[in-house]
């Protein structure tokens, strides 16, 4: 089996569909949207002035539904075969044209690293100061964290293959200690930074140590509880985390000493420029890149060594391991402590640049998403879960900004409503599209002789 | 003594609930080894569903016995229910069918994220209220004091009972669950031998939804309140029980359902109400350390 024999072909009955199967088709497509609509759509539970509930009738809705649903599923049925084949031909042309320029991933590589360093610059220059801080905040360094954290579970998912639904307990540790230690101590950032690291590494031992004789899905559950432990204690735990109202007025990072603000000792006065609070960004931008780079080589300096090796072959046969002498628990551990310690070094920057932490911002659902970034990406690939997370997270914060689509739907639409049914149903149709992610090919880490490329087909996944 | 009864009573009651939403956690892993994460949010699905025909139907009529509308409800909940499951499975983990093993995972979780934000989307974000369905009870004497056996309390032991039965029956007796069970041990040899696997799959998500469904409307029928959001730790936490019982084995999933609930409401009894979750998910890791398959659950065995 191939990459390619993952997809399913839709069936090729040489032509169109009749316009009798195409109707029934649509009809029974149809009836089906108004089962699944019927009372959850049609009927709105609204709350009166007496409190009570009262329904709503919707028909207009559930009707617009299925007559959408009838007309899409008998074009389809139609013309999807021909489409579907014309559509192929197009992408196969322009991958033989790609082929032809001869760019290789190597150039994705560089140029990506290109427009990463400029990013700032260019959306500065683009869309003018006031407009670059969104770009820069809320795509750029948001992006780089989820690369970051994404790099790091990749350690224990796709290198080690633990199967690990509770990584953000190690992103809460390193930005909660990380919060704790500057609030109580004074610590500043440079010094929270590497001990947010160890502190999380350090619960990744601890909450590590038992669980990690457990396999495959025992594992993951395992973890995912261990994620709620801490995500419940935060919340709880009043008098040190500050409960569901969080810890805030976290100082901000400074140039190594040098604070962003407009005082005469600021960043700004001590290098002879104007104020501006894109200082501070392109600063955070720049720290989050680096720290974000050096997980990548880290990472793929590990897989070069004894240990990287070994998680490699843990992930692809525990039992052969064992008998070639590997000790299966330490390699385990190293694996899941470096995976933790990353999210401890991101925790401590996500606390430092928003100033202000909750538990809120540690919930499954970041697990998820995290998770999905590495295994839509490839598991295991670099480049594929650095584009996966810009694909998801640039792609949903994308949806904040269709604001024109009002002028269609008219003034009471709101996209950003339909941001995370969309996220959902991507995530979905990513999996049914490329189940194995956008990059199921990469270079083995060592071979014999010529390198090859490998279909992802052929590497294991946690199966712990 | 009397409260001890009490909090007793009031487990087996929470813990029946969470034992109905296992099962259909254990037997889709058990049929074809994945962790269905939408699980928890087709519970909630269906508490929709049973909220807007309750509604329904004591504003269309109004004089209806509640036992009878109840009853209806139900019915109608373990349907509509099982339609969205079906439809589920054939969408986002059918074409996944023999692919590896992470890709159903994530397909699942971004069903459970579509299926949340789907329903805040055309019920809005707020609780949903409803007024107690069933009220009153039986006070039984004790040594020491009495004791209240709820009512609703009995309409949940009773219907959980029923149900399990039936389902018991049905897993058991019938060709349906024989396929089932076949599937189970080997999909393969299965299908060589004229079952059809694809269908007896769609027929396990029908079912684990219609106990999911039952859980629902038992649930609101408890607590009388619906949100959005609720099918997160009910979900982790059926889940949780599924695993505590040894995932694949249906007595095991009730088994540890019971167990989490009565763990959930010892802890707020005698200790603190706000570490009921962590004490339910410590336990889990605890048992799994030591008994590494769960209670009921057949241990690995290695091959090479």
């Amino acid at each position: 089996m191939t990459g390619r024999g993952d997809r399913r072909e839709p069936a090729l009955d040489g032509g169109s569909a009749g316009v009798l199967t195409a109707l029934k088709d649509a009809t029974l497509l149809a009836l089906l949207t108004f089962g699944l609509s019927f009372p959850i759509v049609a009927f709105n539970t609204r709350q009166d002035l007496t409190q009570g509930l009262v329904l709503e009738a919707r028909w207009d809705l559930v009707a617009t539904a299925c007559a959408v649903v009838f007309l899409a599923r008998f074009v389809w049925t139609l013309f999807g075969p021909t489409f579907w084949r014309g559509g192929n031909a197009v992408v196969q042309r322009a991958a033989s044209l790609v082929r032809a320029t001869g760019i290789s991933v190597d150039h994705v590589r560089w140029f990506g690293l290109a427009v990463l360093v400029t990013y700032p610059f260019l959306a500065v220059w683009v869309t003018g100061p006031g407009g670059a801080i969104k770009w820069i905040d809320n795509f750029g360094i948001q992006i780089l964290i989820y690369v970051m954290l994404g790099w790091g579970l990749n350690i224990v998912v796709g290198l080690a293959g633990l199967l690990d639904l509770g990584y953000v307990a190690f992103y809460a540790v390193g930005a909660y200690s990380a919060a704790l230690l500057s609030t109580t101590f004074g610590f500043s950032f440079w010094l929270c930074l590497p001990l947010a690291g160890i502190f999380a590494a350090f619960w990744g031992i601890l909450l590590g140590f038992p669980v990690l004789r457990l396999r495959g899905d025992y594992l993951a559950i395992v973890t995912l509880a261990f994620g709620e432990i801490i995500r419940l204690v935060l919340i709880n735990w009043v008098e040190v985390t500050g409960g569901a109202a969080g810890i805030s007025s976290i100082p901000r990072p400074s140039f190594f000493g040098i604070p962003f603000d407009a005082s005469p000792d600021g960043f700004a006065a001590t290098f002879g420029l104007d104020f501006s609070p894109l200082h501070r960004l392109f600063f955070l931008f720049y720290l989050i890149l680096a720290m974000a780079l050096l997980t990548n080589w880290i990472t793929v300096r590990l897989r070069r060594l004894p240990i990287g090796r070994a998680w490699e072959a843990l992930r692809e046969d525990e039992i052969a391991c064992r008998s070639l002498g590997i000790d299966t628990v330490t390699t385990k551990l190293t694996a899941f402590s470096i995976g933790a310690m990353f999210g401890g070094f991101a925790g401590a920057f996500f606390a430092a640049r928003l100033g202000f932490i909750s538990p809120k911002s540690f919930e499954f659902m970041e697990s998820a998403v995290i998770l999905a970034i590495v295994v839509l990406g490839g598991m295991g690939s670099q480049i594929g879960v650095a584009i996966a997370a810009v694909v998801m997270i640039g792609g949903t914060e994308i949806l904040r900004e269709l604001g024109f689509l009002k002028a269609i739907f008219g003034p009471t639409f709101d996209p950003a409503q339909y941001r995370l049914i969309l996220f959902g149903l991507g995530m979905v149709a990513m999996m049914v599209w490329r189940p194995r992610g956008l990059i199921s090919k990469r270079e083995p880490s060592i071979s014999l002789g010529a390198h090859k490329a490998i279909s992802g087909v052929h590497v294991k996944e946690g199966h712990g | 003594m009397d409260y001890f009864v009490q909090q007793l009573i009031n487990g087996l009651t929470l813990g029946s609930v969470y034992g109905l939403i296992a099962i259909g956690y254990t037997m889709v892993y058990g049929i074809i080894g994945m962790i269905n994460f939408a699980h928890g949010d087709v519970f909630m699905v269906s508490m929709f569903v049973a909220l807007i025909l309750l509604l329904l139907i004591t504003s269309l009529f109004g004089g209806l016995a509640i036992a009878l509308a109840l009853i209806v409800v139900l019915v109608a909940a373990m349907v509509l229910t099982s339609l969205w499951s079906w439809t589920i499975e054939r969408v986002a983990y059918r074409p996944l069918r023999g692919s590896f093993r992470l890709a159903p995972l994530i397909s699942a979780i971004g069903m459970s994220i579509f299926l949340v934000n789907f329903v805040q989307l055309v019920q809005g974000p707020r609780n949903k209220a409803i007024p107690p369905i069933i009220d009153g009870g039986i006070t039984l004497p004790m040594i020491d004091g009495n004791i209240t056996l709820a009512y609703k309390q009995i309409l949940i032991m009773g219907t959980t009972i029923v149900l399990l039965t039936a389902f018991w029956f049905l897993v058991q007796k019938t060709s349906l669950g024989r396929a089932q069970r076949a599937c189970e041990q080997d999909r393969k040899m299965a299908a060589l031998l004229g079952i059809n696997v694809d269908r007896t799959v769609s027929i396990t998500f029908v079912l684990g939804a219609a106990l999911a469904a039952v859980a629902g409307v038992l649930y609101l029928v408890q607590y009388g309140v619906v949100s959005f959001a609720d099918g997160f730790v009910p979900g982790i936490k059926a889940f949780t029980a599924a695993v505590l019982g040894g995932i694949g084995s249906l007595p095991g999933a009730v088994i540890g359902g019971l167990l989490i609930g009565l763990i959930e409401v010892m802890w707020s009894a005698y200790f603190s109400i706000d570490y009921k979750d962590v004490a339910a998910f410590s336990i889990l890791a605890i048992t799994l350390i030591f008994m590494p398959s769960g209670i009921l659950g057949k241990p690995d065995v290695e091959k090479v």
